[in-house]
């Protein structure tokens, strides 16, 4: 589980007062919110989490922020280092074979310990112990015949390992992670052929795609970029591809058209930035004044909703080729 | 599956316990000992059933004459029962969670002249607590004297609860009284300008701090969950503590979230948990805090019902299921109704093959003895974080011609559905989220498919929604005068990675990268209960936000995801009022005092009441 909460804090203190006396008439004139309030981006500002694995990093953690490293697990007193290495051999020796190497399980059947709910109530030894010695044959656990002080060396070992899992109940880190390559599986020729068909009407190899695959060595970073739409196309697709902004032409219905970078739109105001750097701003009622953005993003947003995952494969990999 | 029926309808009762026909569901345990005993003496428990409900039924009988010595001002349960009009006495306003309230005062007409009745800013943590001050508002929201701070709390205080609350859950409104939690804070604060009346700071042990969605209120007894895992029992009028018991373990990475749900002399207690621990829902006595029942969402014995749609028990009892988003409630069967979150390990699902039962499903259990009486699986074997713990909403309504007990929920996977909630029989499945890929289509009994290519891969799959789904927990809402549902719509597309190829599976929410690449749009969307399809979409150019409120003036209120708060046209979807005060952080409600109907909106750690001029 995990919502999406984890929003960024509006500095909305002395906007409230001019809120209370522009309520009903409109957007106050004083300087507004700062952009990317708590509910600007679709669902994904989840807060800054300690330890996530993986994944783009949160919004700044406003009210309430999560914290990830609070559990008993990692707030306990680190062992004496002396017998958790005692209670790393003994555990090699006894345990290893049934509950894994990494204390994740392992192939006879032992359960992941990691998140067992003994290990984890567990203070120093006085559930765990017993289990070594015995008291759960019933349940195929064989008693492991270790002294006190054995036993005791492994249990402080076992929690030297769970103090190292990270947040949101991620194991620690050391297992493998796939190399970016392995992304590569598509077919490079039929990449190109997708890419002759669907992407060359805006773009080009030889043009703005130049040495795209030198650009981007990772080619995981290569993939989320050419399908998001550019360098911005992270978390949400930002407004701009390429660097190309999104802008927008306004029609009043007096008047000639202003055109510029969209700064903010709603169903209540438009925003834009001419190009000499001001700012204009128009009250939006309905279809008055008439308002046509132009995202360059388009085509990639119509894109993601065909997109499958054998054609971003294949286009990855041509890409990938364009040194 | 045993199903009860008695004859009250959405009245005020104080129904005694009845017998349960049919074999005991050994999913459920009662209990009063400690929780990590309870499923231990099951067995043993259960030859006290007998025993267990005359005391039960006798603590009922009981409780109206406890409560005549608390003095006035406090909540009936019964008033609960009521529809929801002049106050907001629970988590959704009312049991049945369609957030709908009766008030007409705000309608299409008046709308305009909405104005800003008062802002208030509440108080953060206390500086004797170790955390950083908090700023002052302008003479604003403080009464002109300091509220007294009562501090509670087995912690040093320092881990999560310093910084800024934000309020993201329901504010009861209660004889002018407001009462509303953020993670380690509770405030009642006067309905009429604002001002503080009490604040209550708990000095937490730690745990993860994401939000705290309401308090709940049994006469003059508060109740809140906190980070780390206790039930905090307050005195209402003075926010003085009465006791707290811990109702999960916070060494097994248990948190907790959500709003005490009073149904009668029952509290009802959920929590979460990230670390494929299991979910339960349990009932306590709003008296001494005993715990009622506990409920557990997946096998946790050998013959449990749903254990064959794991690989092994081992699988099963670390498999997740986590209660936290409050359920709706029919007093005519005694069956509570509440989602379930996803199965854990959450995005690496090779290490529990089959349905996973019962998680990211809708389940129906018997308030008064936790035994459950249906489910329906929403999302079988989820490999995407996507809770189905969304608010059901209870409607009685007409379906291909017949009058129909029904419930009806938008699901974070981007479906809806339409069930029979007296027997949890499908009878609408659709899907309201324009853009997801993931699913098959759906099985004959209305369950989706999930489509396996679209977990997470090692070259990448796209996916969507996100992993925040197509809704999240910010409740829906339902017209009975339009027919309409309400749901703010998210629709986006990220790629998934697989970064643990463990054949074991990855722990937690471990194991995968999702790398976001666009979004595919954001809606008001209202959809027809009858048959699901999407009668209109209000674009917004934000996210919405915030959750739901309609009233009988005719009125859809929500945040659209750029700053404004916005009251829309209940059958089209047209704004007609706004207010730019920034992201709303939890659903609008609304209440009458004095004679006028305010409508009340929190900005994280603002709260913003609106009124007529």
């Amino acid at each position: 589980m995990r919502s999406k909460d984890g929003g960024v804090a509006a500095a909305l203190i002395g906007l409230a007062i001019v809120v209370a006396q522009v309520a009903a008439q409109g957007p106050p004139p004083a300087p507004a919110p700062p952009e990317g309030g708590a509910q600007q981006a679709p669902p994904q500002g989840r807060g800054g989490r300690v330890g996530r694995a993986g994944g783009a990093p949160g919004a700044p953690a406003g009210g309430g922020g999560q914290r990830g490293a609070t559990f008993p697990a990692q707030q306990r007193a680190a062992g004496d280092p002396a017998v958790i290495a005692r209670g790393k051999t003994l555990y090699g020796i006894n345990c290893q074979s049934c509950h894994g190497v990494d204390l994740r399980g392992g192939d006879q059947g032992g359960p992941n310990l990691l998140r067992s709910q003994v290990v984890l109530s567990d203070k120093a030894g006085e559930l765990i112990v017993p289990i070594i010695h015995g008291s759960r044959q019933n349940m195929g656990m064989d008693p492991i015949n270790l002294s006190d002080d054995d036993a005791n060396a492994v249990a402080e070992f076992i929690h030297s390992v769970a103090a190292t899992m990270q947040g949101q109940g991620g194991p620690p880190r050391g297992n493998p992670v796939p190399p970016s390559e392995a992304v590569l599986i598509g077919s490079a020729m039929a990449g190109q052929t997708y890419f002759a068909g669907k992407c060359s009407s805006c773009h080009s190899v030889t043009g703005d795609l130049k040495g795209i695959g030198g650009r981007f060595p990772d080619p995981r970073m290569l993939q989320n970029n050419w399908v998001g739409g550019g360098e911005g196309g992270g978390r949400g697709g930002g407004g701009a591809g390429n660097g190309k902004p999104v802008t927008v032409t306004v029609t009043p219905a007096a008047g000639s058209k202003v055109e510029g970078r969209l700064v903010r739109i709603d169903d209540f105001i438009v925003i834009l930035e001419q190009a000499d750097n001001t700012q204009r701003s128009f009250r939006r009622n309905g279809d008055v004044p008439k308002v046509e953005i132009h995202d360059p993003l388009e085509a990639h947003k119509t894109l993601l909703t065909v997109l499958n995952d054998k054609d971003m494969h294949d286009v990855t990999a041509y890409l990938a080729s364009i040194k | 599956m045993t199903l009860l029926r008695n004859s009250g309808g959405f009245a005020p009762a104080n129904p005694p316990t009845r017998s349960l026909a049919g074999p005991r569901d050994p999913h459920s345990v009662r209990a009063t000992r400690s929780l990590p005993l309870a499923r231990f003496i099951n067995a043993a428990l259960c030859a006290w059933q007998p025993i267990k409900k005359l005391l039960l039924t006798t603590s009922l009988l009981l409780a109206p004459v406890v409560l005549t010595g608390q003095g006035q001002g406090g909540l009936d349960p019964a008033d609960i029962y009521k529809p929801l009009k002049d106050s907001w006495p629970t988590y959704s306003g009312d049991y049945t969670g369609r957030r709908y309230s009766a008030l007409t005062q705000v309608n299409q007409t008046t709308v305009k002249n909405l104005v800003l009745a008062w802002v208030s800013r509440l108080s953060g943590p206390p500086a004797a607590a170790g955390a950083g001050g908090f700023g002052g508002f302008g003479g604003f929201g403080r009464g002109g004297g300091a509220a007294p701070t009562i501090i509670g709390g087995e912690g040093t205080g320092d881990f999560g609860g310093a910084g800024t609350p934000s309020i993201k859950g329901a504010i009861l409104m209660v004889d002018g009284v407001l009462y509303l939690s953020a993670p380690d804070h509770v405030w009642a604060v006067d309905a009429r300008d604002g001002h503080e009346l009490w604040h209550y700071f708990w000095k937490t042990r730690g745990g993860t701090h994401i939000g705290s969605r309401g308090v709940g209120l049994w006469h003059n007894y508060l109740f809140v969950e906190t980070p780390d895992d206790y039930l905090v029992s307050l005195d209402a009028r003075t926010g003085k503590e009465r006791w707290h018991k811990e109702i999960a373990d916070f060494s097994q990475q248990y948190f907790s979230t959500w709003p005490p749900i009073i149904i009668d002399n029952h509290v009802l207690v959920g929590t979460g948990n990230d670390l494929d621990e299991p979910g339960f829902l349990q009932s306590y006595d709003p008296e001494t805090g005993n715990l009622q029942w506990k409920f557990y969402t997946v096998p946790m014995n050998p013959g449990d019902p749903g254990v064959n749609t794991w690989p092994s028990l081992d699988a099963a009892r670390h498999g997740g299921a986590q209660v936290w988003v409050p359920g709706s409630f029919d007093p005519a069967t005694r069956l509570y109704i509440f989602g379930t979150g996803n199965p854990t390990p959450g995005y690496t699902g090779v290490g529990r093959k089959g349905d996973n039962l019962f998680t990211c499903s809708l389940v129906a259990v018997n308030v008064d003895t936790g035994k459950m009486a249906w489910y329906f699986q929403t999302s079988p074997h989820d490999t995407h974080d996507w809770d189905s713990t969304q608010t059901p909403i209870l409607v009685d309504g007409v379906v291909n011609g017949k009058p129909g007990k029904l419930v009806l929920q938008a699901t974070r996977n981007g479906y809806y559905f339409t069930l029979d909630r007296l027997t949890g029989e499908n009878i609408v499945s659709t899907k309201f989220g324009s853009t997801m890929n993931w699913s098959l289509g759906t099985r004959p009994n209305g369950s989706p498919d999930p489509n396996p290519e679209k977990e997470a891969t090692v070259p990448g799959s796209l996916v969507s929604p996100q992993e925040g789904g197509v809704t999240n927990w910010p409740p829906p809402a339902y017209s009975p005068d339009t027919g309409l549902f309400y749901i703010n719509e998210h629709n986006s597309f990220n790629i998934l990675y697989l970064m643990d190829t463990d054949p074991r599976g990855s722990m937690g929410l471990a194991g995968k990268q999702a790398s976001g690449v666009g979004s595919a749009g954001n809606f008001l969307t209202a959809i027809d209960y009858k048959t699901g399809k999407i009668v209109w979409r209000h674009p917004y150019s934000g996210g919405g936000g915030g959750g739901l409120l309609t009233t009988a003036g005719h009125l859809i209120f929500s945040g659209d995801g750029s700053g404004n708060f916005v009251a829309f046209d209940a059958s089209t979807g047209k704004p007609l009022w706004y207010s730019r005060i920034g992201g709303i952080s939890n659903a609008p409600e609304t209440y009458t005092l004095d004679g006028h109907q305010y409508v009340l909106v929190a900005v994280n750690d603002a709260l913003y009441a609106f009124t007529l001029n």
